[in-house]
């Protein structure tokens, strides 16, 4: 590909040719790369951008269920609601609405306790498994089972041993003496029945990815540390957790991402009814929108304000990762 | 254990850690038995082993056993899952006969294929030559593209659904196949491209150079020498972004309402109903679901990995 990475040249030619002249040229260089995506571009522009732009819009109204336009019959409604401006966002980031606050903190921890136990628990089982051992192939597909099942799924599974009469945990806790456990009932119970779950599900995702990332690191590099004499310890610290930097930052991030949008788990664990204090931003703005009455505006601003959230997340830690990149 | 080392490897670690008393390596197997302040990497000691096999079979057995418990109480027919713990009556296939010829079970399980394969397919084909182009060439609008298609893997349900909704709606398109299609698009779309660029970025520059050399057009190269060798990773592709929307809740839930177009995700839900929760019905398609998934899964799950990751390590 010598034409492609041939820019800076184009860059640095003098502005004695014209405009057209250059987009010629422009054309004539790139117009392959452009055709090739071009199908992705047409479809992320009617697909994404322009409902995107809606949902802005949207957040900039009071639209609800009661005043858009809809077809009734052979009558048409025509759409009532108006702008509003920042209202939406003022009401939610005053705490005026008293839902956005507890949400957050509460969809921060549960963001944070999955993606560390995810994180840990998967670095833990990868760092066994990289080890000779017998029976290694069969002990990784066991582990890896509980990805290979649908999240609803599972979720509906979890939910059924969850139950509080008849599930399996409560059963076989009964016989260790303990009182039945309402996990699905009580608030911190709830949170801690969809985190067990998430991290049931979550758990392989990382266990691979991490074990990819160890047999990565060159064997050299561990024969150079036992050579100067380093303790496993020294040997984790020092070849294996720098070796694992790539891997580790990219996997917490995506698991830091799909965490804080996690819908299904904690939808159909709880329930819409049954989980007015435990559910995470996401669900709360879905229930927004479809629920009892729908809140067309604040959902849209919820999911507008969801999206700034994980972008500016994504940004600052790609920057401390560079820095720290840079600083070794 | 510790007898499994690769000699050809170790050899000369453990000569060099064990320093002049070490006689060459021979007694690798011997565990603590030699002077030695380090242990090397390949060696440990029996109780060690014994940890790391209690370690990883604790560890399976919490990965397993929920699904093991998923077949058992699918087996144990209509009432079973109010006896959690007892086996008593032992097992049938009711539950199954049941959910496959009394319910919408199969029609749910054709209605989910459809709209899974319908997505599947059109992300790939809509997406291969996108990821080429990212992987490959560097063109204006190369860097914000970029941008957009990891944006959109960060986009929340939430902030599409409302206006995707009214679109929908307005084009009378909402409770149908195509509708929800279209919608999954918007999610399939972005991520196939973003993980064939992964794939791609691991094919080497040289066969494109080659191509090149022998008068191919880049679309040619793309066609004919790349799309060929990267069809572990289309296959990858396919299987993962069908899997996401076989398994996606939120857009079916809000957009379906008929119960015969109902997809599975959302048709399950009335298995456990307000008045009467059939556990052991909806264990038996839990079961009828997730095996051939997970089959596919199991054999693509190495590869699905790479593609996940590279991408973002790369980028």
């Amino acid at each position: 590909m010598k034409t492609a990475t041939a820019d800076p040249a184009t860059a640095a030619r003098p502005a004695r040719t014209g405009l057209l002249t250059r987009m010629k040229r422009l054309y004539d260089r790139h117009w392959y790369a452009w055709a090739m995506v071009l199908p992705v571009v047409l479809v992320i522009g009617v697909l994404i951008a322009y409902p995107l732009v809606q949902g802005v819009y949207l957040s900039f109204t009071d639209a609800n269920e009661l005043n858009v336009a809809k077809q009734l019959g052979a009558t048409e409604i025509p759409a009532t609601y108006q702008f509003v401006g920042l209202d939406n966002y003022w009401r939610v980031l005053s705490g005026a609405d008293g839902e956005f606050y507890p949400k957050l903190l509460w969809t921060v921890v549960w963001t944070v306790s999955c993606v560390f136990f995810h994180y840990t628990i998967g670095l833990g089982l990868a760092l066994l498994l990289n080890r000779k051992l017998k029976g290694r192939s069969l002990y990784r597909v066991l582990l890896i089972l509980p990805w290979a099942v649908p999240p609803f799924v599972a979720t509906y599974i979890w939910r059924m041993m969850y139950n509080s009469e008849s599930g399996v945990f409560n059963a076989m806790l009964g016989k260790l003496g303990i009182g039945p456990v309402d996990w699905l009932g009580d608030t911190f119970m709830q949170k801690v029945a969809v985190i067990g779950v998430n991290v049931w599900l979550g758990v392989p995702f990382m266990m691979v990815a991490v074990l990819g990332g160890l047999q990565a690191i060159s064997s050299e590099q561990y024969e150079a540390a036992e050579m100067d004499g380093a303790s496993p310890w020294q040997r984790f610290r020092h070849v294996t957790l720098p070796g694992l930097r790539p891997v580790s930052a990219t996997v917490i991030m995506l698991g830091t991402i799909w965490t804080f949008n996690m819908f299904p788990i904690i939808y159909l664990m709880l329930g819409e009814a049954n989980a007015l204090h435990s559910e995470i931003l996401v669900t709360y703005a879905y229930r927004l929108a479809f629920g009892s009455v729908r809140d067309y505006a604040g959902a849209a601003t919820y999911g507008i304000l969801i999206l700034s959230m994980l972008l500016v997340f994504a940004v600052f830690y790609r920057r401390i990762l560079d820095r720290q990149e840079a600083a070794r | 254990m510790s007898t499994a080392t690769e000699p050809r490897k170790n050899a000369p670690a453990a000569r060099a850690a064990a320093g002049p008393a070490g006689t060459a390596g021979a007694g690798a197997g011997a565990g603590g038995t030699r002077p030695r302040k380090v242990r090397g990497r390949h060696e440990r000691s029996p109780l060690a082993s014994a940890g790391l096999h209690g370690a990883l079979i604790a560890a399976s057995l919490v990965a397993v056993f929920p699904i093991v418990y998923m077949v058992f109480i699918s087996l144990r027919g209509r009432d079973g899952w109010t006896r959690p713990t007892s086996a008593e009556g032992g097992l049938e296939i009711s539950n199954y006969a049941y959910v496959l010829s009394e319910t919408e079970f199969p029609r749910w399980f054709a209605n989910s294929l459809l709209v899974a394969a319908g997505t599947t397919l059109i992300g790939v084909f809509v997406a291969a030559s996108t990821g080429y182009a990212i992987s490959r060439m560097r063109f204006p609008g190369h860097k914000s593209l970029m941008w957009v298609l990891l944006v959109t893997q960060m986009f929340p349900v939430a902030v599409l659904i409302v206006a995707l909704y009214n679109i929908l709606g307005d084009m009378g398109l909402l409770d149908s196949y195509i509708g929800l299609v279209l919608t999954y698009c918007s999610v399939s779309v972005p991520f196939c491209a973003w993980m064939m660029k992964g794939y791609f970025d691991t094919i080497p520059h040289e066969i494109d150079e080659a191509g090149r050399v022998d008068g191919l057009t880049p679309f040619g190269t793309f066609y004919r020498l790349i799309l060929p060798l990267a069809k572990p990773g289309l296959a990858v592709t396919a299987f993962y972004s069908f899997i996401t929307a076989w398994g996606e809740v939120a857009f079916a839930r809000a957009f379906l309402s008929t119960d015969s177009m109902l997809t599975l995700s959302v048709g399950l839900q009335s298995f456990i109903g307000q008045h009467k929760a059939e556990w052991g019905y909806l264990t038996a398609s839990a079961v009828i679901i997730s095996i051939p998934a997970g089959l596919v899964f199991l054999l693509v799950q190495r590869n699905l990995v790479a593609g996940l990751t590279a991408g973002g390590t790369k980028g």
